[in-house]
């Protein structure tokens, strides 16, 4: 029978099925940090160790400070406590991690790329729910709760009760200039709706996703999870081999041969069915900002923010009602005449070199008007940025050019939009109160961040031309 | 963990969907130890002010709601982040059971995990339960697991009624028997050590 990428990871991941069908798999690999300190109390409460220390790769990225990485840095005992329980734990179970300290340290999805830690066909999981992101290398990644967590440190394999099913989104054609996988992903989950994917692992297939780079791949696959999917994935191919080969945890020499060979196999059969199909047209594809509270609430920067009257039901009238109310908006207000009071850069979604290059692009020559930050993903990032002089141009706008981690994505470090403030900001989330209470969240590409912090609103980075 | 044993409790009615776990549970109170209780900051910037004083119009807030231990909700209830806090900040505030549409699917595996029951019933039912409970606040409902029946009031139709609900034997085994699933993984270890000889054997690169 024809089968898809994700029926091939899944089968040889797996262990066992009971006959009520519940099946354990092996777990490739396992990211953790510093937010998974739960799980580590709940292994230790149980007085069991680390199954796979070799499997287990740790970095602090929650908690972390991104003015300075010394722990002293982060102010809270609580907060710090977090980052010394992930070394202690390291220490104690001796798996990898990549500390404070250690150019190599940087946000866990930038991370496991990176050192090639990820690697196609095999099943990754991590507490945090943008281990998706990890798809990207055609892996089967998906976030996991503080017990599963505690589950796959004993036992290295994780239940799931049910298979997802299979959903292939597919988007042919070419992208226009300005239009980044950011703005991809967004029309996606506009699309589809933030409960899309429930149930399902997405597999992104079409042109679009072969011609776009591995880092293009890891932001569309990040924001799976912002459509409700399980994963989502792409098929590895020669982009990803070129990516992968030589970094420090992929195979070298002749294992890297043989496991090239096994990774040729892996793309879904060009009969394989799934459960649903979705496609788009990237000629209609344009830069996407969010106007709402919840990542389906996207639209084209050049459009207007929807009226609830037109909605098609009461139930999505009323969540645009809230919506627009938590976030101080009108209905059919011109998208681009959004005002924006501060500017953010970074995160697991767009945080890589590429989406650094992209932004400075825009930034060089030019001046933010509103307080606006870069936060690299990771300390090797931030190295080949200020190697490539992106730190200066950066600078030289205005923007702050800080040390790696989750930063104001989040805000669990500190780094907090104000009450009523509004951000432009090119992270994953911009549900109430997520970088801060009542903070509100505009979802952009870094291109799009960078336009909005030089207009001081939200603004169409196509017209804009690169100066100098 | 204890054993789940049928509950019959108030059930409170919440018309919003996607309900995510930020909501739930804001990011700035994650450091916090299990064991100190996250019930009191269940949906914390929801139904507080900025100031601290409760906003009388949410409905969590509402006295015929404060004995609440069931929750009807709105699809893609507990979207977004993996934070298990969500569930532990839902049991801590007295809730047992949550009826939605549909759930985001880390949330919905973590509730398991704790003792405690995700139940998910056709779109129309659950608004047509939460519009009941709108029309008789404080209405006491059954969530039967043995029998995988949700049940409203003895003598009271208007909206409510039987609806079976489907769950995967497996955890309606460990729910029942108050087990986690780490113990019966534990009983496996012939079959996984043989499973990661082979695993190791087709994928040395791992």
């Amino acid at each position: 029978m024809a089968r898809t990428m994700f029926d091939r990871i899944w089968e040889q991941h797996t262990v066992l099925v009971r006959p009520d069908g519940a099946t354990l798999l092996h777990v490739g690999r396992h990211l953790v940090h510093d937010g998974s300190r739960a799980g580590f109390r709940a292994l230790a409460e149980r007085g069991m160790t680390l199954r796979h220390p070799a499997r287990t790769f740790g970095t602090p990225d929650h908690y972390v400070s991104t003015k300075s990485h010394e722990l002293a840095a982060i102010p809270e005992p609580n907060r710090r406590e977090m980052v010394s329980a992930l070394a202690e734990n390291a220490a104690a179970q001796g798996f990898t991690l990549f500390g404070l300290g250690d150019v190599r340290q940087g946000i866990v999805h930038v991370i496991g790329p990176e050192q090639g830690i990820t690697l196609p066909g095999i099943l990754m999981v991590c507490g945090d729910s943008h281990t998706a992101t990890h798809g990207a290398l055609g892996a089967l990644a998906f976030g996991i709760g503080a017990s599963e967590v505690s589950h796959v440190l004993a036992t290295q394999t994780l239940w799931q009760s049910r298979k997802p099913r299979a959903m292939r989104v597919t988007v042919d054609g070419v992208l226009g200039a300005g239009v980044t996988a950011k703005d991809v992903i967004l029309a996606i989950i506009a699309r589809i709706g933030a409960g899309g994917g429930s149930g399902h692992v997405i597999e992104y297939a079409g042109s679009i996703f072969r011609a776009m780079s591995m880092e293009g791949r890891m932001t569309v696959c990040n924001m799976s999870i912002e459509a409700g999917a399980r994963a989502g994935m792409v098929a590895p191919d020669e982009t990803t081999f070129a990516y992968l080969k030589g970094r420090p945890f992929a195979p070298q020499g002749e294992a890297w041969e043989r496991a090239v060979a096994a990774w040729r196999e892996l793309p879904s059969d060009a009969d394989a069915v799934f459960d649903r199909e979705v496609w788009l047209d990237a000629a209609e594809i344009v830069p996407m900002a969010t106007w709402g509270t919840s990542p389906e609430d996207a639209a084209p920067v050049t459009g207007a923010i929807p009226d609830p009257a037109a909605a098609p039901d009461a139930e999505r009238r009323d969540a645009i009602v809230r919506a627009l109310a938590y976030m101080g908006l009108e209905p059919g207000m011109r998208m681009e005449a959004i005002a924006i009071d501060r500017v953010f850069i970074g995160s697991c979604t767009n945080s890589r070199i590429e989406d650094l290059r992209a932004a400075a692009a825009v930034a060089r020559g030019r001046r933010a008007v509103v307080p606006a930050m870069v936060v690299p993903g990771s300390g090797l990032v931030k190295r080949q940025a200020e190697a490539e002089g992106l730190d200066q141009v950066f600078l030289a706008a205005g923007f702050e050019w800080r040390e790696p981690g989750c930063s104001m994505c989040v805000g669990m470090n500190g780094d907090l939009v104000a009450p009523g403030e509004r951000c432009a900001s090119t992270s994953n989330r911009n549900f109430v109160g997520r970088q801060g209470r009542g903070a509100r969240t505009h979802l952009v590409s870094p291109a799009m961040a960078v336009a909005a912090a030089v207009h001081g609103r939200l603004a169409d980075v196509r017209l804009m031309k690169e100066i100098g | 963990m204890r054993k789940f044993e049928t509950v019959e409790a108030v059930a409170a009615p919440m018309d919003m969907a996607n309900a995510d776990t930020d909501q739930i549970i804001p990011a700035r109170f994650l450091w916090r130890a299990r064991a100190e209780g996250y019930g009191g900051l269940l949906f914390n910037d929801v139904r507080s002010a900025a100031d601290g004083s409760q906003k009388a119009d949410f409905v969590l807030n509402r006295v015929e709601n404060a004995k609440a231990e069931i929750l009807v909700a709105d699809r893609n209830f507990g979207c977004g982040s993996s934070r298990e806090h969500a569930v532990w900040a839902l049991s801590d505030a007295g809730f047992k059971v949550v009826i939605a549409p549909s759930f985001g699917d880390i949330f919905f595996n973590n509730s398991f995990k704790n003792g405690f029951l995700p139940i998910v019933l056709p779109e129309a039912r659950c608004a047509e339960i939460r519009a009941a409970l709108a029309r008789n606040p404080g209405a006491r409902m059954v969530v039967d697991l043995e029998a995988q029946e949700v049940r409203g009031p003895l003598g009271v139709n208007d909206g409510f009624g039987i609806d079976a609900f489907e769950i995967d034997p497996f955890r309606k085994e460990l729910l029942l028997a108050g087990m986690d699933d780490i113990s019966f993984t534990l009983s496996q270890q012939g079959a996984i050590g043989d499973f990661e000889a082979r695993y190791e054997d087709a994928m040395p690169w791992v």
